[in-house]
């Protein structure tokens, strides 16, 4: 099994939810976070004075997968995170070494 | 003709009472803009400082302040005299039928009219020394300036003293109201000093960004709607073909002014900045009030514009300049109020015949100067009794929670009670 996350642009938060879907994904988390990468933060003017917003905001979404499904998964939100332009955002893809599903005690591919 | 003057004294009256109202609601604008433009950790402490200076404010001027501004008969031009409590005695029908016209307005709707302009002044000070300074020290200059600094200067102008002899003309407080708040914050920031992290290592102003530019936006609105007591009431009358008319003209020239302001603000913002910042046309429409204030009535329409208008550009080259000075202004208060009272005062020589160049400069030294020495020192012996400045730990904290132990938007903090 693979945990998949990827950072994106808030505003393809539904695209990549709607593609995500397309593959067979049936549950994930968001969260809103604040980073910067090669797109760096910018610089705004407050009453003539400056002030530097370093941290852009982003959706972080993580997604269980089995390794199998993998590639497609990554595939689909790359396809729909896209703008081209940069900040697009990255996909982290790590080792998973167990999933327990709470209400049921179910474990590992039946609970993903 | 005893029912026309006694219907006329009833109407002088009501005017003077509802435009009194008028200005008494700049309370909150002046609280809405304050509280829009400091951060959110802040917002409690504004609110409460400026309710409490409001009432502050009406307390003193009942106590003392009104009677010493208008004195019923003043020692000499520069000292009116002590005389405690407002009185509740007001004018006869006898006595108002007997003045031939001289008293046309109850004596309390006066006081009335008076102890809002009070606040006023003080409430400018409010947003100046936003976020960082001691709750009970600016509440402990609350009662100076508005029992004492605000109704001697007051006395020499209004109340017939001295400056009223040297020919200072200034129909609605550009410069007794205006400037004279902006006298006493300036005195009081540069003992206070700049908000932590206001200005950079090497000198660079950096911005903090206000929380909440919709209530910003509604102080402003609520102010530019105060105005038209502020200005209109100033004229004193309204029972006549002639008050009347004036009347109408000051309301028409007040909003030219505002109007203008907040254009020319805009323009020179979004030219200097490249951005059209909203912070700044605020400020603008303001620019453009206090400099109509001081003549609102001589000026036709077009030159009321044009004299908000540089008033609405002066404010942004002030605001910038005292960045520059290291003079931290969390609201623009010493701009808007300062800068703009001056000019407001200098040029009622363009509209006013009967003005002249020594009255109106006598009235800015004297104001601007006695206020803030006055103020000064009040501060300075406030800093070394009660201190003027939080701590640096409470500071960063946020005022809300140091002075008055409440947030103001507690809920936005995620609580983790969902299912």
């Amino acid at each position: 099994m693979k945990l998949v996350t990827a950072i994106i642009k808030p505003f393809k938060l539904d695209p990549v939810r709607s593609a995500l879907a397309e593959v067979g994904v049936t549950g994930m988390t968001m969260t809103e976070v604040r980073g910067f990468g090669r797109q760096k933060g910018h610089t705004e003017l407050y009453r003539g004075a400056e002030y530097h917003v370093d941290f852009l905001p982003k959706i972080k979404l993580e997604i269980a997968v089995d390794v199998d499904r993998v590639d497609a998964v990554v595939e689909a939100i790359q396809e729909s995170a896209g703008s081209g332009r940069i900040g697009d955002g990255k996909i982290f893809v790590a080792e998973l070494d167990q999933v327990i599903r709470i209400r049921t005690g179910e474990r590992d591919q039946d609970a993903i | 003709m005893e029912a026309i003057i006694e219907t006329r004294y009833a109407l002088d009256t009501f005017y003077f009472l509802v435009c009194s109202a008028l200005v008494m609601w700049m309370a909150a604008g002046f609280t809405m803009l304050e509280a829009g433009l400091v951060r959110a950790k802040n917002t409690v402490e504004i609110l409460t400082k400026n309710v409490a200076l409001y009432s502050i404010a009406c307390l003193m001027y009942m106590l003392i302040g009104y009677n010493l501004m208008y004195p019923a008969e003043g020692i000499n031009g520069f000292w009116p005299g002590i005389d405690w409590l407002l009185s509740a005695a007001d004018h006869s029908p006898e006595a108002v039928l007997a003045s031939d016209g001289e008293i046309y307005y109850s004596g309390l709707s006066d006081f009335m009219f008076q102890v809002v302009f009070v606040a006023t002044a003080m409430s400018i000070v409010s947003g100046a020394v936003a976020e960082r300074m001691k709750l009970w020290s600016f509440l402990a200059f609350a009662v100076f300036l508005t029992g004492f600094i605000y109704p001697l200067q007051g006395y020499w102008s209004w109340g017939e003293g001295f400056l009223d002899g040297l020919g200072y003309s200034d129909y609605a407080g550009s410069g007794i109201v205006h400037m004279a708040g902006a006298a006493a914050a300036l005195a009081g920031v540069l003992l206070l000093g700049p908000r932590q992290g206001r200005f950079g290592p090497d000198g660079r102003a950096r911005a903090i960004p206000g929380a909440n530019l919709p209530l910003a936006t509604l102080g402003t609105f609520i102010l530019w709607m105060g105005w038209f007591g502020f200005n209109g009431g100033s004229e004193l009358a309204v029972s006549s073909v002639e008050s009347a008319n004036n009347v109408a003209r000051v309301f028409v020239n007040t909003n030219a002014a505002a109007a203008a302001g907040l254009v020319a603000a805009l323009l020179v913002a979004r030219s200097a900045f490249g951005k059209a910042d909203l912070t700044m046309a605020l400020n603008g429409a303001l620019a453009g009030l206090v400099s109509i204030t001081a003549e609102p009535l001589a000026p036709t329409p077009a030159q009321a514009a044009l004299i908000g208008a540089v008033g609405g550009g002066l404010v942004v080259g002030s605001i910038v300049l005292l960045d520059k000075l290291r003079i931290d202004d969390p609201v623009g208060a010493i701009s808007v109020h300062g800068t703009c009272g001056i000019w407001g005062v200098l040029i009622v020589l363009w509209t006013n015949a009967d003005a002249t160049w020594s009255g109106q400069l006598a009235g800015l030294a004297v104001i601007g100067g006695f206020v803030f020495a006055a103020s000064l020192v009040f501060w300075a012996i406030l800093k070394a009794t009660t201190g003027l400045r939080v701590h640096p730990e409470d500071e960063a904290a946020g005022l809300d929670h140091v002075d008055c132990g409440m947030e103001a938007y507690p809920e936005f903090v995620a609580t983790g009670s969902g299912d």
